[in-house]
């Protein structure tokens, strides 16, 4: 076992863990944060989705002793208080979530193509969130909704 | 039937030297793990066999990117975003920053290290055709030493590579040699975005007029290692592209495919068949020689 000390949406927070153990196993046992979810369990779908240092990550293949001293970001830390990020609020307006899996990673995979790239074309869009997979929407509401925030960001800035 | 985390030893050393020491004095006994991208899926599948694993992800020493006039040196530990954002891979090495962006999906990128990529060995790699193509050399590091050999010697046999067990893979190395080439890369799968290719194919070459000076054609999964195709190769030397010789030229290419000792000899798994592989790559290589014509 090993103490991992690393920030978790802005709180300073340590857990004892076998080394090997998936970030994403950690989230969710060790920490409570059930945000981040289990799809595929082998890189494929990016609904483990989390922010590494800024960078999109899929947690169910970090081993937890490559994040000790990192700065991470899961879905549970994007929205302000009571209020919604406005990537959550595009997604919830445009019909850009169904049963809910994909979500926290493809808002993750959004906020992580907006920070890169504020105005991104529809190309670009499905480049950014090609490692996300979604089995209701058809994606079109998904594109929606990321086309949505890039405004919204862009008039709120 | 998910792995116990508790059942495996991870060491992280601190530095290059130290992470030699341990793989000197206990050899073959840690697996190395980089960006986890491989090794964690086996790991989440209950099937990774390796129980004591060495952490590299605290070695500095093998993330890097050095640029001179001459050469690109890329350390193992960069990842495929790295390779992406580098002004300079994109500029003179496009086949590799293709690659790259085809390298499984963004989050995988942003893990994903080239050397893990070679090192791991699949025949279906992304890299390593490109990497061919471009007469790359690798550079492997021991506490003895370092030694350096061409990537086409790297890759001995299916999964099998020429790295010593107290090895690491060090470095990449490019030599910027190919401002007058004309480059071609395209990968086969099922889906665009993150699928493992059927088939790709990567090839570079010099035209004087519209005779072929120098060409190099390498593939992902036409053999059990990533491989240059020799006999193609020389059976396209000193040929035309013209229009009136591009269908003589693309029908030798075509034989020297079907036979010889070196040529593709695709195997039938879970992602394609033989005669699906062999058939593609005959096209791809055309579609490349059409290139040629029209450039």
């Amino acid at each position: 076992m090993i103490t991992i000390k690393f920030e978790v949406n802005g709180c300073d927070r340590s857990v004892i863990t076998p080394p090997l153990k998936r970030l994403l196993d950690v989230l969710r046992e060790d920490l409570g944060l059930h945000g981040a979810k289990e799809g595929c369990g082998e890189g494929e779908c990016g609904s483990c989705a989390v922010l590494l240092n800024g960078e999109l990550v899929n947690s169910c293949l970090l081993p937890v002793l490559q994040v000790d001293g990192a700065a991470l970001v899961t879905i549970e830390g994007l929205a302000d208080a009571q209020e919604l990020h406005p990537i959550q609020q595009c997604f919830l307006e445009q019909g850009g979530a169904q049963c809910g899996i994909c979500t926290p990673g493809m808002i993750l995979a959004t906020h992580h193509l907006l920070a890169r790239n504020p105005h991104p074309s529809l190309e670009e869009i499905r480049e950014g969130l090609a490692g996300n997979l979604c089995r209701c929407t058809g994606y079109t509401r998904i594109f929606h909704a990321v086309e949505a925030a890039s405004r919204r960001i862009a008039e709120s800035a | 039937m998910r792995s116990n985390a508790a059942d495996f030893e991870v060491i992280a050393p601190q530095n290059l030297k130290d992470a030699l020491a341990i793989l000197d004095a206990e050899r073959g006994v840690y697996t190395p793990l980089a960006g986890g991208t491989e090794l964690m899926v086996a790991f989440g599948a209950g099937r990774l066999a390796a129980r004591r694993l060495m952490s590299l992800h605290l070695l500095k020493e093998l993330r890097f990117l050095d640029v001179t006039a001459e050469r690109v040196t890329i350390g193992a530990g960069v990842t495929f975003t790295d390779l992406r954002r580098h002004p300079v891979i994109s500029a003179d090495f496009n086949l590799l920053s293709h690659a790259a962006s085809w390298t499984g999906s963004i989050a995988n990128q942003n893990r994903a290290t080239l050397g893990g990529n070679i090192v791991n060995a699949s025949p279906a790699a992304d890299s390593p055709p490109a990497l061919l193509v471009y007469d790359a050399d690798v550079t492997m590091a021991s506490a003895d030493g370092m030694r350096t050999i061409p990537n086409s010697e790297f890759h001995v046999g299916y999964k099998k590579t020429a790295l010593r067990p107290q090895e690491l893979l060090l470095s990449i190395h490019l030599k910027r040699n190919y401002g007058s080439y004309v480059s071609y890369i395209r990968k086969v799968g099922t889906r665009n975005a993150q699928a493992i290719s059927k088939v790709a194919m990567a090839g570079l070459a010099r035209l004087n007029g519209q005779v072929i000076e120098d060409i190099r054609l390498a593939g992902a999964s036409l053999r059990d290692v990533p491989a240059r195709l020799p006999e193609t190769e020389r059976a396209l030397l000193e040929r035309s592209v013209a229009h009136e010789s591009l269908a003589d030229t693309i029908a030798r290419s075509r034989a020297s495919l079907a036979s010889g000792p070196l040529a593709p000899a695709p195997i039938s798994d879970i992602r394609s068949t033989a005669g699906y592989r062999a058939a593609v790559a005959a096209n791809l290589i055309d579609e490349f020689l059409r290139l040629l014509a029209r450039s």
